[in-house]
């Protein structure tokens, strides 16, 4: 009986239930609550559904106690280059001096039932196969950068910038809605950030989930859970907060323009745009080399005519693959104790302000174009600017069509919405510049 | 570390005038080789038809029904004056000649 009752004791102590009632436990139950709500808003609300169901049950995953399936600790000893105890799953750092604890100071501060160390004094990807959770691994394609540029190649592959090349001053739009990183980088240095984690909260504004995790994760990897979430929520969310803004700053009669009917651009001018873009930016800013040169490459598979097969694989079967890996591995990063910090909140306001200036800049712009134009431009595609591919666009035209039914501004504002992805990369590469 | 306001002011000045920068230049390459591509185009000989000995005359294949806006149109509770106009409507919209379109019928949609 005796026996029965230290084995049901031991079965209760190990399991995660019984962490919930040990200190901290209710962090994890109320990170659970979140991801739960993230899956109703990914399943039933829709929101980018098939990134954010995948980050909603990442987030599940990494607070279930004692299932070991991501060690965030592990992280930070790799990113911060400091030794890591695999045993007890503790990196040797003390966090309030900001300084590596010696050995000695580090056992004297185990407990007494604490494993045996095992010291790893500098952890690689092979160390962390080997002593990682299975979200540990398929992190490792985040933390390379590989799965932002994968995407980027799909992207790229899905793309037309047949609209964009017939009217060239569409990049002008996608320029200028990249407003929004900028103010809210400017917005996170006041609100006390360092400019490496200003810089990664403001490229939220580039509505661009791909940039925005590449950059977060080469200049704020701790920041990159609530970055992730905040700025496929609000990509998500592009319908509510977009029109309002449009409808602000913009007259009846301005939103009713009907735009000219673009040129047809020639097979070969859509070859050669790809290779002529990738080689120019990257020549001007190399640190934009792997989301541009990704995205490129996408585009001339896309466009050759001779690789068509290539183009359908990173088109559906790379981008679902890569698409799954990248939402579960993020989903990962948000463990209780990193994401329920007042940074986090202040991560999703400064979010939100990000995407409202970004459309605030592309409607300026926009607005400036029609005055120049004599009124042929319609200012609504300037919204369209940042990226958020197709959503913005499709945003642009209906509220075009609202002012005026027999307005289709969709194939005019695809051409900004394309060039706000070249734009947005542009920002990244300028912030990982200066700041990496 | 932290950073001082006035140099993220800088900072944020001088990253949206880079992207700025990058951009008009990316136009202007843009532009440039979209003019050369054009500037290539009527250079290229234009097809010639294919001259081929004067063969027997054989019967003539029938022609499509409707071509262009001139064949068989079927209008369905619409006047001629209607469908003339929305035939030169639609062509206008398209950019295409009429005689380029070819309309098989028309007919007036009534909302139920």
């Amino acid at each position: 009986m005796g026996k029965i009752l230290e084995t049901l004791k031991g079965l209760w102590m190990d399991s995660g239930f019984n962490a919930f009632f040990l200190a901290g436990g209710w962090k994890s139950l109320l990170m659970i609550a979140v991801a739960l709500v993230l899956l109703y808003l990914g399943i039933k609300k829709k929101f980018e559904p098939l990134l954010l169901v995948g980050i909603a049950f990442g987030t599940l995953l990494t607070n279930l106690p004692g299932a070991g399936l991501y060690h965030m600790a592990m992280w930070d000893a790799y990113t911060y280059e400091c030794p890591y105890d695999a045993a007890n799953d503790a990196i040797l750092y003390n966090v309030e001096e900001e300084r590596v604890i010696t050995l000695e100071e580090y056992r004297a501060s185990l407990p007494e039932d604490a494993e045996e160390p095992e010291i790893i004094e500098k952890l690689s990807f092979t160390d962390i196969a080997h002593y990682g959770g299975l979200l540990d691994i398929l992190y490792i394609g985040v933390k390379a950068g590989i799965y932002p540029c994968l995407i980027f190649i799909g992207v790229g592959a899905m793309t037309d910038f047949g609209p964009l090349i017939a009217n060239p001053k569409s990049f002008f739009l996608g320029a200028a809605a990249q407003f929004g990183v900028f103010f809210a980088f400017f917005g996170a240095i006041l609100l006390g950030f360092t400019g490496n984690q200003a810089a990664s909260i403001g490229i939220i504004g580039g509505a661009d989930g791909p940039t925005a995790i590449l950059t977060c994760m080469l200049l704020a990897p701790a920041l990159l859970g609530p970055i992730a979430i905040a700025a496929y929520s609000y990509m998500a969310l592009i319908p509510m907060i977009q029109p309002p803004l449009m409808r602000a700053l913009t007259t009846e009669k301005e939103r009713s323009v009907k735009m000219e009917q673009l040129r047809e651009v020639s097979k070969t001018e859509k070859i050669v745009f790809p290779i002529v873009v990738a080689g120019f930016v990257i020549l001007l800013l190399p640190s934009t080399a792997p989301l541009i040169g990704c995205l490129m490459f996408g585009n001339l598979l896309r466009e050759t005519g001779v690789t068509e097969r290539l183009s359908d694989v990173a088109q559906n079967a790379l981008m679902n693959i890569v698409t799954l890996f990248l939402g579960i591995s993020v989903g990962a990063t948000t463990v209780a104790a990193r994401f329920l910090t007042l940074n986090t909140l202040k991560i999703v306001v400064l979010g939100l302000i990000a995407f409202c200036f970004s459309t605030v800049g592309g409607l300026l712009v926009g607005k400036l174009m029609y005055k120049f134009s004599g009124g042929k431009i319609n200012p609504l595609i300037g919204a369209a600017g940042v990226s958020a591919v197709p959503m913005a666009a499709r945003v642009a035209q209906v509220e075009g069509q609202k002012a005026n039914p027999s307005n289709f501004l969709l194939m005019h504002a695809m051409g900004p919405n394309v060039a706000g992805v070249i734009g947005s990369a542009i920002a990244a590469g300028f912030l990982i510049k200066v700041f990496g | 570390m932290k950073m001082k306001l006035s140099e993220a002011l800088i900072d944020a000045v001088m990253g949206y005038a880079i992207v700025f920068l990058g951009i008009a230049l990316l136009v202007l390459v843009v532009v440039l080789v979209g003019k050369v591509m054009n500037l290539k185009k009527p250079a290229q000989p234009l097809p010639i038809p294919e001259t081929k000995a004067p063969a027997a005359p054989t019967p003539k294949p029938e022609e499509p029904k409707a071509p262009g806006s001139a064949g068989e149109l079927k209008l369905y509770d619409t006047p001629d004056r209607d469908a003339a106009m929305i035939m030169a409507i639609v062509a206008d919209e398209l950019k295409i000649p009429i005689n380029e379109l070819r309309f098989i019928s028309i007919r007036e949609v009534r909302k139920k």
